[in-house]
Protein backbone atom coordinates (compact mmCIF):
# COMPACT_ATOMS: atom_id res chain seq x y z
CA UNK A 1 0.00 0.00 0.00
CA UNK A 2 1.51 3.42 -1.13
CA UNK A 3 1.97 5.85 1.85
CA UNK A 4 -1.00 8.24 -0.02
CA UNK A 5 -3.70 5.80 -0.14
CA UNK A 6 -6.05 5.48 2.72
CA UNK A 7 -6.74 2.27 4.19
CA UNK A 8 -9.98 3.35 4.54
CA UNK A 9 -10.40 4.47 0.73
CA UNK A 10 -13.50 3.30 -0.82
CA UNK A 11 -15.26 2.39 2.57
CA UNK A 12 -18.39 3.26 3.67
CA UNK A 13 -20.38 2.76 7.02
CA UNK A 14 -22.09 -0.50 4.76
CA UNK A 15 -19.09 -2.20 3.48
CA UNK A 16 -17.53 -2.04 6.85
CA UNK A 17 -20.44 -3.62 8.03
CA UNK A 18 -20.40 -6.11 5.34
CA UNK A 19 -16.31 -6.91 5.40
CA UNK A 20 -16.24 -7.19 8.98
CA UNK A 21 -19.47 -9.71 9.13
CA UNK A 22 -17.58 -12.10 5.84
CA UNK A 23 -14.55 -11.54 8.49
CA UNK A 24 -12.76 -9.77 5.74
CA UNK A 25 -10.78 -7.62 8.17
CA UNK A 26 -11.62 -7.07 11.83
CA UNK A 27 -12.48 -3.88 13.34
CA UNK A 28 -8.84 -3.93 15.54
CA UNK A 29 -7.28 -4.13 12.30
CA UNK A 30 -9.08 -1.25 10.38
CA UNK A 31 -8.60 1.20 13.61
CA UNK A 32 -4.73 0.16 14.09
CA UNK A 33 -4.43 0.61 9.99
CA UNK A 34 -6.67 4.03 10.34
CA UNK A 35 -4.65 5.56 13.52
CA UNK A 36 -1.50 4.97 11.47
CA UNK A 37 -2.83 6.56 8.17
CA UNK A 38 -4.13 9.57 10.16
CA UNK A 39 -0.94 10.26 11.75
CA UNK A 40 1.13 9.96 9.15
CA UNK A 41 -0.88 12.26 7.04
CA UNK A 42 -2.43 14.88 9.76
CA UNK A 43 0.50 17.17 9.49
CA UNK A 44 -0.56 18.03 5.81
CA UNK A 45 -3.94 19.25 7.02
CA UNK A 46 -3.63 19.97 10.96
CA UNK A 47 -7.02 18.40 11.01
CA UNK A 48 -6.65 16.13 14.34
CA UNK A 49 -6.13 18.07 17.50
CA UNK A 50 -5.98 15.13 19.45
CA UNK A 51 -5.62 11.24 18.65
CA UNK A 52 -7.61 8.70 20.90
CA UNK A 53 -5.95 5.16 20.21
CA UNK A 54 -6.86 3.37 23.61
CA UNK A 55 -10.11 4.72 22.90
CA UNK A 56 -10.38 3.45 19.50
CA UNK A 57 -8.84 0.29 19.85
CA UNK A 58 -11.10 -0.52 23.03
CA UNK A 59 -14.22 -0.20 21.15
CA UNK A 60 -12.73 -1.92 18.12
CA UNK A 61 -12.28 -4.94 20.40
CA UNK A 62 -15.57 -4.59 21.87
CA UNK A 63 -16.78 -4.96 18.49
CA UNK A 64 -15.02 -7.72 17.39
CA UNK A 65 -15.89 -9.55 20.48
CA UNK A 66 -19.49 -8.56 19.68
CA UNK A 67 -19.03 -10.59 15.79
CA UNK A 68 -17.10 -13.20 17.58
CA UNK A 69 -20.04 -14.37 19.55
CA UNK A 70 -22.27 -13.94 16.93
CA UNK A 71 -24.07 -10.58 18.61
CA UNK A 72 -25.01 -7.72 16.76
CA UNK A 73 -21.84 -5.05 16.46
CA UNK A 74 -24.16 -2.43 16.11
CA UNK A 75 -24.99 -0.12 12.95
CA UNK A 76 -21.90 1.84 13.06
CA UNK A 77 -19.59 -1.12 13.68
CA UNK A 78 -16.20 -0.58 13.63
CA UNK A 79 -16.80 2.25 11.61
CA UNK A 80 -13.63 4.94 12.44
CA UNK A 81 -15.06 8.42 13.00
CA UNK A 82 -13.55 11.72 14.01
CA UNK A 83 -15.46 14.59 16.44
CA UNK A 84 -15.14 17.82 16.61
CA UNK A 85 -13.26 19.43 19.10
CA UNK A 86 -16.35 21.63 20.68
CA UNK A 87 -18.13 18.21 21.48
CA UNK A 88 -16.99 17.16 25.02
CA UNK A 89 -15.34 13.47 25.53
CA UNK A 90 -14.96 11.92 28.93
CA UNK A 91 -11.17 11.69 29.59
CA UNK A 92 -10.32 12.68 26.00
CA UNK A 93 -8.87 16.14 25.68
CA UNK A 94 -11.37 18.57 24.17
CA UNK A 95 -10.19 22.02 23.51
CA UNK A 96 -12.72 23.99 21.81
CA UNK A 97 -10.26 25.37 19.42
CA UNK A 98 -9.49 27.83 22.45
CA UNK A 99 -5.56 27.90 24.08
CA UNK A 100 -8.13 28.65 27.00
CA UNK A 101 -9.14 25.10 27.12
CA UNK A 102 -5.97 23.78 25.90
CA UNK A 103 -5.60 20.85 29.01
CA UNK A 104 -9.50 20.63 29.64
CA UNK A 105 -10.17 16.88 29.86
CA UNK A 106 -14.59 16.75 30.04
CA UNK A 107 -15.91 14.23 32.85
CA UNK A 108 -18.42 13.26 30.87
CA UNK A 109 -19.56 12.46 26.76
CA UNK A 110 -21.92 13.78 24.83
CA UNK A 111 -25.28 12.32 23.80
CA UNK A 112 -24.34 12.00 20.59
CA UNK A 113 -20.81 10.62 21.37
CA UNK A 114 -22.28 7.72 23.85
CA UNK A 115 -24.86 6.93 21.07
CA UNK A 116 -21.93 6.62 18.59
CA UNK A 117 -19.97 4.68 20.39
CA UNK A 118 -23.01 2.51 21.92
CA UNK A 119 -23.54 1.56 17.90
CA UNK A 120 -20.62 0.41 17.22
CA UNK A 121 -18.42 3.48 16.04
CA UNK A 122 -14.29 4.27 16.76
CA UNK A 123 -13.78 7.20 17.63
CA UNK A 124 -10.09 7.91 16.41
CA UNK A 125 -9.51 11.35 17.69
CA UNK A 126 -10.79 14.87 17.99
CA UNK A 127 -10.88 17.56 15.14
CA UNK A 128 -9.96 21.33 14.95
CA UNK A 129 -12.36 23.64 14.67
CA UNK A 130 -12.47 27.67 14.67
CA UNK A 131 -11.95 28.72 18.85
CA UNK A 132 -15.45 28.06 20.16
CA UNK A 133 -16.91 27.13 16.70
CA UNK A 134 -16.56 30.85 15.52
CA UNK A 135 -15.45 31.14 11.94
CA UNK A 136 -16.31 30.43 8.50
CA UNK A 137 -12.69 29.16 7.63
CA UNK A 138 -10.82 27.37 10.47
CA UNK A 139 -8.40 30.24 11.12
CA UNK A 140 -9.56 31.07 13.95
CA UNK A 141 -8.08 28.09 15.91
CA UNK A 142 -5.32 28.47 18.54
CA UNK A 143 -3.67 25.07 17.24
CA UNK A 144 -3.03 26.28 13.57
CA UNK A 145 -5.70 26.69 10.71
CA UNK A 146 -6.36 23.55 9.02
CA UNK A 147 -5.51 23.12 5.12
CA UNK A 148 -7.92 21.91 2.87
CA UNK A 149 -6.94 18.24 2.00
CA UNK A 150 -8.01 19.13 -1.62
CA UNK A 151 -5.96 22.08 -2.55
CA UNK A 152 -3.38 22.57 0.28
CA UNK A 153 -2.95 26.16 -0.23
CA UNK A 154 -6.54 27.05 0.69
CA UNK A 155 -8.86 26.77 4.04
CA UNK A 156 -11.32 23.54 4.30
CA UNK A 157 -14.08 26.05 5.25
CA UNK A 158 -15.47 26.81 9.39
CA UNK A 159 -15.99 26.29 11.91
CA UNK A 160 -16.12 22.33 11.82
CA UNK A 161 -13.20 22.57 8.92
CA UNK A 162 -11.36 19.17 10.55
CA UNK A 163 -14.09 17.47 10.80
CA UNK A 164 -14.86 17.53 6.81
CA UNK A 165 -10.68 17.88 6.40
CA UNK A 166 -10.70 14.23 8.03
CA UNK A 167 -13.54 12.96 5.57
CA UNK A 168 -12.36 14.27 2.36
CA UNK A 169 -8.68 13.28 3.83
CA UNK A 170 -9.58 9.77 4.42
CA UNK A 171 -8.66 9.82 7.55
CA UNK A 172 -11.98 8.75 8.76
CA UNK A 173 -14.97 7.47 7.43
CA UNK A 174 -17.42 9.72 9.07
CA UNK A 175 -17.10 12.69 11.68
CA UNK A 176 -19.27 14.99 13.83
CA UNK A 177 -19.75 18.76 13.25
CA UNK A 178 -21.74 21.26 14.90
CA UNK A 179 -23.28 24.22 13.15
CA UNK A 180 -24.41 27.59 14.05
CA UNK A 181 -24.80 29.31 10.53
CA UNK A 182 -23.04 27.50 8.44
CA UNK A 183 -20.24 25.16 10.09
CA UNK A 184 -21.10 22.14 9.02
CA UNK A 185 -22.78 22.96 5.39
CA UNK A 186 -19.84 25.49 4.25
CA UNK A 187 -17.01 23.31 4.94
CA UNK A 188 -18.91 19.91 3.32
CA UNK A 189 -18.79 22.33 0.18
CA UNK A 190 -15.49 23.44 0.50
CA UNK A 191 -14.02 19.84 0.97
CA UNK A 192 -16.59 18.09 -1.43
CA UNK A 193 -18.17 15.83 0.56
CA UNK A 194 -22.01 16.03 2.21
CA UNK A 195 -22.68 17.88 5.73
CA UNK A 196 -25.68 17.88 7.60
CA UNK A 197 -27.20 20.32 9.78
CA UNK A 198 -30.42 18.41 10.87
CA UNK A 199 -33.83 20.27 12.41
CA UNK A 200 -32.96 22.26 15.86
CA UNK A 201 -33.89 20.08 18.35
CA UNK A 202 -32.84 16.63 16.33
CA UNK A 203 -30.10 16.16 17.99
CA UNK A 204 -29.30 16.33 21.66
CA UNK A 205 -26.96 18.99 22.34
CA UNK A 206 -26.00 17.72 25.52
CA UNK A 207 -21.99 17.92 25.79
CA UNK A 208 -21.76 20.12 22.78
CA UNK A 209 -19.90 23.36 23.76
CA UNK A 210 -22.44 26.44 23.93
CA UNK A 211 -21.67 28.57 21.05
CA UNK A 212 -25.21 30.42 20.56
CA UNK A 213 -27.98 28.18 21.99
CA UNK A 214 -30.58 28.73 19.97
CA UNK A 215 -29.11 28.30 16.71
CA UNK A 216 -26.48 25.49 17.84
CA UNK A 217 -26.88 21.86 16.40
CA UNK A 218 -25.05 18.60 16.21
CA UNK A 219 -24.83 16.80 12.69
CA UNK A 220 -22.86 14.55 10.36
CA UNK A 221 -20.48 14.41 7.74
CA UNK A 222 -19.78 11.97 4.91
CA UNK A 223 -18.49 10.89 1.64
CA UNK A 224 -21.94 10.03 0.83
CA UNK A 225 -25.98 10.79 1.73
CA UNK A 226 -26.11 7.25 2.71
CA UNK A 227 -23.20 7.64 5.02
CA UNK A 228 -24.54 10.84 6.45
CA UNK A 229 -28.11 9.43 7.29
CA UNK A 230 -26.73 6.26 8.81
CA UNK A 231 -24.63 8.67 11.06
CA UNK A 232 -27.82 10.74 12.07
CA UNK A 233 -29.95 8.06 12.29
CA UNK A 234 -27.76 7.04 15.45
CA UNK A 235 -27.75 10.19 17.33
CA UNK A 236 -31.45 11.64 16.69
CA UNK A 237 -33.84 11.47 19.00
CA UNK A 238 -35.17 12.81 22.06
CA UNK A 239 -32.57 13.06 24.94
CA UNK A 240 -33.99 14.21 28.40
CA UNK A 241 -30.38 15.53 28.86
CA UNK A 242 -31.26 18.33 26.81
CA UNK A 243 -34.94 19.64 27.40
CA UNK A 244 -34.36 21.51 23.65
CA UNK A 245 -34.40 18.29 21.86
CA UNK A 246 -37.38 17.06 20.33
CA UNK A 247 -39.73 14.07 21.34
CA UNK A 248 -40.48 14.18 17.49
CA UNK A 249 -40.08 10.18 16.50
CA UNK A 250 -37.11 9.20 13.89
CA UNK A 251 -37.93 7.86 11.17
CA UNK A 252 -35.81 5.01 9.21
CA UNK A 253 -34.26 7.46 6.71
CA UNK A 254 -32.60 4.81 4.63
CA UNK A 255 -35.59 3.27 3.99
CA UNK A 256 -36.68 6.45 2.13
CA UNK A 257 -33.82 6.41 -0.11
CA UNK A 258 -35.47 5.20 -2.95
CA UNK A 259 -34.50 7.08 -5.87
CA UNK A 260 -37.77 8.00 -6.66
CA UNK A 261 -38.16 11.74 -6.99
CA UNK A 262 -41.56 11.74 -8.81
CA UNK A 263 -43.56 14.86 -8.09
CA UNK A 264 -41.37 16.02 -5.48
CA UNK A 265 -41.54 19.96 -5.99
CA UNK A 266 -38.35 22.14 -5.75
CA UNK A 267 -38.21 25.71 -5.21
CA UNK A 268 -35.43 27.93 -6.47
CA UNK A 269 -34.80 31.49 -4.18
CA UNK A 270 -34.24 33.89 -6.51
CA UNK A 271 -32.93 35.84 -3.18
CA UNK A 272 -30.23 33.54 -3.09
CA UNK A 273 -29.24 33.40 -6.63
CA UNK A 274 -28.54 37.17 -7.13
CA UNK A 275 -24.98 38.58 -7.30
CA UNK A 276 -23.82 34.92 -7.04
CA UNK A 277 -20.47 34.34 -9.16
CA UNK A 278 -21.10 32.20 -12.19
CA UNK A 279 -18.42 29.30 -11.28
CA UNK A 280 -20.54 28.32 -7.82
CA UNK A 281 -23.78 29.34 -9.95
CA UNK A 282 -23.09 27.40 -12.84
CA UNK A 283 -23.15 24.32 -11.07
CA UNK A 284 -25.74 24.59 -8.54
CA UNK A 285 -28.02 25.87 -11.88
CA UNK A 286 -26.21 22.56 -12.83
CA UNK A 287 -28.02 20.51 -10.50
CA UNK A 288 -31.25 21.77 -10.51
CA UNK A 289 -31.37 20.62 -14.33
CA UNK A 290 -30.24 16.97 -13.02
CA UNK A 291 -32.75 17.02 -10.44
CA UNK A 292 -35.43 18.48 -13.45
CA UNK A 293 -34.28 15.52 -15.30
CA UNK A 294 -35.36 13.07 -11.80
CA UNK A 295 -38.95 14.00 -12.01
CA UNK A 296 -38.70 16.86 -9.67
CA UNK A 297 -41.17 19.57 -10.67
CA UNK A 298 -39.54 23.26 -10.19
CA UNK A 299 -40.45 26.25 -9.55
CA UNK A 300 -39.10 29.63 -8.38
CA UNK A 301 -39.89 30.92 -4.99
CA UNK A 302 -39.49 33.85 -3.11
CA UNK A 303 -37.68 34.43 0.55
CA UNK A 304 -38.04 38.16 0.50
CA UNK A 305 -35.87 38.62 4.15
CA UNK A 306 -33.17 36.97 3.39
CA UNK A 307 -31.16 40.03 2.88
CA UNK A 308 -31.45 40.83 6.23
CA UNK A 309 -30.57 37.27 7.21
CA UNK A 310 -27.01 37.85 8.18
CA UNK A 311 -27.86 41.19 10.27
CA UNK A 312 -30.16 39.55 12.54
CA UNK A 313 -27.74 36.29 12.47
CA UNK A 314 -24.85 38.22 14.20
CA UNK A 315 -26.80 40.22 16.35
CA UNK A 316 -28.50 36.97 18.10
CA UNK A 317 -25.71 34.75 17.43
CA UNK A 318 -22.95 37.14 19.55
CA UNK A 319 -25.71 38.01 21.97
CA UNK A 320 -25.99 33.84 23.30
CA UNK A 321 -22.22 33.96 22.74
CA UNK A 322 -21.30 36.79 24.92
CA UNK A 323 -23.55 34.99 27.51
CA UNK A 324 -22.72 31.52 27.06
CA UNK A 325 -18.93 32.19 26.84
CA UNK A 326 -19.16 34.17 30.34
CA UNK A 327 -18.17 30.66 31.70
CA UNK A 328 -14.66 30.80 30.71
CA UNK A 329 -13.05 33.41 33.30
CA UNK A 330 -10.49 30.86 34.58
CA UNK A 331 -12.39 29.29 37.54
CA UNK A 332 -13.54 26.33 37.00
CA UNK A 333 -12.07 24.71 34.04
CA UNK A 334 -9.84 27.36 31.98
CA UNK A 335 -6.20 27.72 32.67
CA UNK A 336 -5.65 31.10 34.57
CA UNK A 337 -3.29 34.26 34.16
CA UNK A 338 -0.81 34.77 36.47
CA UNK A 339 -0.48 37.88 38.68
CA UNK A 340 -4.16 39.46 39.32
CA UNK A 341 -4.28 40.53 42.86
CA UNK A 342 -8.12 40.36 42.19
CA UNK A 343 -11.04 38.13 41.43
CA UNK A 344 -12.02 41.04 38.85
CA UNK A 345 -8.87 41.14 37.31
CA UNK A 346 -7.80 37.78 37.28
CA UNK A 347 -11.13 37.27 35.12
CA UNK A 348 -10.19 40.20 32.97
CA UNK A 349 -6.66 39.16 32.22
CA UNK A 350 -7.35 35.84 31.89
CA UNK A 351 -10.00 36.06 29.29
CA UNK A 352 -7.39 38.88 27.54
CA UNK A 353 -4.78 36.20 27.11
CA UNK A 354 -7.38 33.41 26.64
CA UNK A 355 -9.61 34.04 23.95
CA UNK A 356 -8.68 34.97 20.44
CA UNK A 357 -9.59 37.80 18.48
CA UNK A 358 -12.65 36.74 16.37
CA UNK A 359 -14.22 35.56 20.10
CA UNK A 360 -13.34 38.88 21.42
CA UNK A 361 -15.07 40.83 18.57
CA UNK A 362 -18.26 38.43 19.24
CA UNK A 363 -18.18 38.69 22.67
CA UNK A 364 -18.08 42.49 22.37
CA UNK A 365 -21.16 42.66 19.76
CA UNK A 366 -22.98 40.27 21.80
CA UNK A 367 -22.25 42.66 24.74
CA UNK A 368 -22.91 46.00 22.65
CA UNK A 369 -26.61 44.74 21.33
CA UNK A 370 -27.67 43.24 24.48
CA UNK A 371 -26.44 46.38 26.60
CA UNK A 372 -28.54 49.32 28.45
CA UNK A 373 -30.47 51.07 25.70
CA UNK A 374 -29.51 49.20 22.46
CA UNK A 375 -31.47 45.89 23.51
CA UNK A 376 -34.55 47.04 21.66
CA UNK A 377 -33.19 48.31 18.73
CA UNK A 378 -31.00 45.32 18.28
CA UNK A 379 -31.50 42.45 19.88
CA UNK A 380 -35.43 43.33 20.11
CA UNK A 381 -34.80 44.07 16.18
CA UNK A 382 -33.03 40.98 15.21
CA UNK A 383 -35.85 38.54 16.96
CA UNK A 384 -38.58 39.96 14.98
CA UNK A 385 -36.87 39.45 12.08
CA UNK A 386 -36.23 36.43 12.88
CA UNK A 387 -39.45 35.48 12.73
CA UNK A 388 -39.73 37.14 9.15
CA UNK A 389 -37.74 35.00 8.05
CA UNK A 390 -39.33 31.79 10.14
CA UNK A 391 -42.89 33.08 8.07
CA UNK A 392 -40.60 33.12 4.05
CA UNK A 393 -39.72 29.54 4.86
CA UNK A 394 -42.88 28.04 6.18
CA UNK A 395 -44.79 30.25 3.26
CA UNK A 396 -42.39 28.63 1.21
CA UNK A 397 -43.24 24.82 2.24
CA UNK A 398 -46.39 25.82 1.12
CA UNK A 399 -45.85 25.48 -2.36
CA UNK A 400 -42.99 23.17 -2.64
CA UNK A 401 -41.15 20.14 -0.70
CA UNK A 402 -37.54 21.24 -0.55
CA UNK A 403 -35.60 24.28 -1.56
CA UNK A 404 -32.28 24.15 -3.51
CA UNK A 405 -29.66 27.10 -3.34
CA UNK A 406 -25.90 27.92 -3.08
CA UNK A 407 -24.08 26.91 0.23
CA UNK A 408 -21.72 29.67 -0.26
CA UNK A 409 -21.06 32.21 -2.56
CA UNK A 410 -17.68 31.02 -3.56
CA UNK A 411 -15.33 27.98 -3.32
CA UNK A 412 -12.31 27.92 -0.94
CA UNK A 413 -10.44 30.77 -0.49
CA UNK A 414 -6.89 30.57 0.04
CA UNK A 415 -5.12 30.82 3.71
CA UNK A 416 -5.39 34.36 4.59
CA UNK A 417 -7.29 36.10 2.12
CA UNK A 418 -10.28 37.09 4.42
CA UNK A 419 -8.65 37.73 7.58
CA UNK A 420 -8.61 41.12 8.02
CA UNK A 421 -11.87 41.68 7.03
CA UNK A 422 -14.07 40.51 9.39
CA UNK A 423 -17.65 41.83 8.04
CA UNK A 424 -16.82 40.39 4.53
CA UNK A 425 -16.55 37.31 6.53
CA UNK A 426 -19.72 37.51 8.18
CA UNK A 427 -21.57 38.24 4.93
CA UNK A 428 -20.42 35.21 3.25
CA UNK A 429 -22.15 33.35 6.14
CA UNK A 430 -25.71 34.99 3.58
CA UNK A 431 -26.78 31.38 2.37
CA UNK A 432 -26.80 29.02 5.37
CA UNK A 433 -27.63 31.36 8.36
CA UNK A 434 -30.76 31.45 7.30
CA UNK A 435 -31.48 27.67 7.89
CA UNK A 436 -29.75 28.00 10.98
CA UNK A 437 -32.29 31.00 11.95
CA UNK A 438 -35.14 28.80 10.66
CA UNK A 439 -34.43 25.65 12.66
CA UNK A 440 -35.05 23.63 9.98
CA UNK A 441 -32.72 20.84 7.93
CA UNK A 442 -30.35 21.49 5.83
CA UNK A 443 -27.36 20.05 4.07
CA UNK A 444 -24.60 20.17 1.66
CA UNK A 445 -24.32 17.79 -1.43
CA UNK A 446 -20.95 18.15 -3.58
CA UNK A 447 -21.86 19.08 -7.38
CA UNK A 448 -18.96 19.88 -9.05
CA UNK A 449 -15.68 21.29 -9.20
CA UNK A 450 -15.15 24.65 -10.40
CA UNK A 451 -12.61 25.10 -13.31
CA UNK A 452 -9.61 25.52 -11.21
CA UNK A 453 -10.71 21.98 -9.48
CA UNK A 454 -12.36 23.51 -6.58
CA UNK A 455 -15.15 21.61 -5.08
CA UNK A 456 -18.78 23.34 -5.04
CA UNK A 457 -22.10 22.45 -2.73
CA UNK A 458 -25.70 22.56 -3.30
CA UNK A 459 -28.04 23.33 -0.29
CA UNK A 460 -31.01 21.15 -0.14
CA UNK A 461 -33.61 22.83 2.42
CA UNK A 462 -36.87 20.72 3.80
CA UNK A 463 -39.74 21.20 6.28
CA UNK A 464 -38.95 21.14 10.28
CA UNK A 465 -38.48 17.23 11.01
CA UNK A 466 -38.45 16.02 7.16
CA UNK A 467 -34.62 15.24 7.06
CA UNK A 468 -36.37 12.08 4.82
CA UNK A 469 -37.01 14.46 1.93
CA UNK A 470 -34.05 16.25 2.09
CA UNK A 471 -32.00 12.86 2.42
CA UNK A 472 -34.32 11.05 -0.68
CA UNK A 473 -33.70 14.47 -3.24
CA UNK A 474 -29.74 14.41 -1.97
CA UNK A 475 -29.49 11.00 -2.22
CA UNK A 476 -30.88 10.38 -6.13
CA UNK A 477 -29.15 13.59 -7.23
CA UNK A 478 -25.89 11.78 -5.40
CA UNK A 479 -26.57 8.41 -7.38
CA UNK A 480 -27.23 10.31 -10.67
CA UNK A 481 -24.25 12.49 -11.24
CA UNK A 482 -21.83 9.41 -10.26
CA UNK B 1 -18.13 55.82 13.22
CA UNK B 2 -20.93 54.24 14.95
CA UNK B 3 -18.89 53.46 17.83
CA UNK B 4 -16.70 55.15 19.75
CA UNK B 5 -13.14 53.95 21.30
CA UNK B 6 -14.85 55.13 24.69
CA UNK B 7 -18.02 53.17 24.18
CA UNK B 8 -15.70 49.64 23.16
CA UNK B 9 -13.94 50.62 26.37
CA UNK B 10 -17.15 50.82 28.68
CA UNK B 11 -17.95 47.28 26.88
CA UNK B 12 -14.71 45.10 27.52
CA UNK B 13 -15.79 45.94 30.89
CA UNK B 14 -19.19 45.05 31.05
CA UNK B 15 -17.98 41.96 29.25
CA UNK B 16 -15.04 41.38 31.56
CA UNK B 17 -12.01 41.70 28.59
CA UNK B 18 -9.01 43.64 29.50
CA UNK B 19 -8.25 45.54 26.24
CA UNK B 20 -5.27 46.68 25.19
CA UNK B 21 -4.91 50.10 23.57
CA UNK B 22 -4.37 48.68 20.09
CA UNK B 23 -7.25 46.29 20.79
CA UNK B 24 -9.52 48.73 21.54
CA UNK B 25 -9.00 50.63 18.28
CA UNK B 26 -9.24 47.53 16.09
CA UNK B 27 -11.75 46.56 17.52
CA UNK B 28 -13.89 50.09 16.82
CA UNK B 29 -13.14 49.25 13.67
CA UNK B 30 -13.81 46.44 13.10
CA UNK B 31 -17.26 46.86 15.64
CA UNK B 32 -18.26 49.76 12.75
CA UNK B 33 -18.37 47.87 9.77
CA UNK B 34 -20.70 44.98 11.36
CA UNK B 35 -22.98 47.44 13.09
CA UNK B 36 -23.16 48.96 9.58
CA UNK B 37 -24.43 46.59 8.10
CA UNK B 38 -26.67 45.96 10.85
CA UNK B 39 -27.85 48.91 10.08
CA UNK B 40 -29.76 47.62 7.25
CA UNK B 41 -32.49 46.03 9.79
CA UNK B 42 -33.71 49.64 9.62
CA UNK B 43 -35.08 49.16 6.86
CA UNK B 44 -37.92 46.80 7.84
CA UNK B 45 -41.07 47.72 9.64
CA UNK B 46 -41.14 45.33 12.62
CA UNK B 47 -43.77 46.91 14.57
CA UNK B 48 -46.41 43.92 14.37
CA UNK B 49 -44.10 41.14 14.21
CA UNK B 50 -43.58 39.49 17.19
CA UNK B 51 -40.36 38.35 18.46
CA UNK B 52 -38.71 34.85 18.24
CA UNK B 53 -35.96 33.67 20.46
CA UNK B 54 -36.07 29.97 19.59
CA UNK B 55 -38.04 27.59 16.81
CA UNK B 56 -38.86 24.75 18.94
CA UNK B 57 -41.12 21.70 18.65
CA UNK B 58 -44.37 21.93 19.43
CA UNK B 59 -44.99 20.14 22.64
CA UNK B 60 -46.43 20.32 25.90
CA UNK B 61 -45.26 22.38 28.16
CA UNK B 62 -44.47 19.73 30.93
CA UNK B 63 -43.16 16.93 28.44
CA UNK B 64 -40.05 18.28 29.43
CA UNK B 65 -39.93 17.87 33.17
CA UNK B 66 -39.18 14.67 34.85
CA UNK B 67 -39.34 13.56 38.49
CA UNK B 68 -37.32 14.72 40.71
CA UNK B 69 -35.15 12.17 41.92
CA UNK B 70 -31.65 11.38 43.57
CA UNK B 71 -29.25 10.30 40.81
CA UNK B 72 -25.51 9.18 40.31
CA UNK B 73 -23.49 12.48 39.97
CA UNK B 74 -20.00 14.00 39.19
CA UNK B 75 -17.97 13.57 42.41
CA UNK B 76 -16.40 16.18 43.82
CA UNK B 77 -13.13 15.21 43.10
CA UNK B 78 -14.13 14.79 39.46
CA UNK B 79 -15.91 18.22 39.26
CA UNK B 80 -12.87 20.63 40.38
CA UNK B 81 -10.15 18.55 38.50
CA UNK B 82 -10.35 20.77 35.65
CA UNK B 83 -9.71 23.92 38.43
CA UNK B 84 -6.63 25.72 37.73
CA UNK B 85 -6.29 26.01 41.77
CA UNK B 86 -8.20 24.54 44.14
CA UNK B 87 -8.34 23.83 48.18
CA UNK B 88 -10.24 21.64 49.79
CA UNK B 89 -12.35 20.62 47.16
CA UNK B 90 -13.01 24.28 46.60
CA UNK B 91 -12.47 26.60 43.67
CA UNK B 92 -9.59 28.90 44.68
CA UNK B 93 -9.77 32.68 43.72
CA UNK B 94 -8.32 35.56 44.28
CA UNK B 95 -9.47 38.47 46.88
CA UNK B 96 -12.69 39.53 46.09
CA UNK B 97 -13.30 42.65 48.95
CA UNK B 98 -10.17 44.38 50.24
CA UNK B 99 -10.13 45.01 53.74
Amino acid sequence: MSTDTSPLHGLSIDSIRSGLLAKKFSAEELARQSLAFAEAENPKTNAYLTLSPERALSAARVVDAKIAQGEDPGPLAGVPIAVKDVIVTRGLRTTCGSKLLANYIPPYDATAVIRLEQAGGVILGKTNCDEFAMGSSNENSAFGPVRNPVALDRVPGGSSGGSAAVVAQETAVVSLGSDTGGSIRQPASFCGISGVTPTYGRVSRYGLTAFASSLDHIGPFGKSTRDAARLLQVIAGRDEMDATSAFAPVPDYLAALDGNLRGIKIGLPREYFDGLASETGDLVIAAVEALKKLGCEVRDIQLPHTPYAVAAYYIIATAEASANLARYDGVRYTTRAAGANTLSDMYRMTRDEGFGDECKRRIMLGTYVLSAGYYDAYYLKAQKVRHLIVRDFAQAFEQVDAIVAPVSPFPAFKLGDMVNDPTAMYLSDIYTVTGDLAGIPCMSVPCGRTPEGLPVGVQILTRHFDETTMFRVADAYEKASN
Amino acid sequence: MKITEQEVRRVADLANLALRDDEVARMAIDLDGILTHIDKLNELDTSSVEPMAQVLFDTEETATLRQDSVRPCLTNAEAVANAPVTSGGYYKVPKVIDR
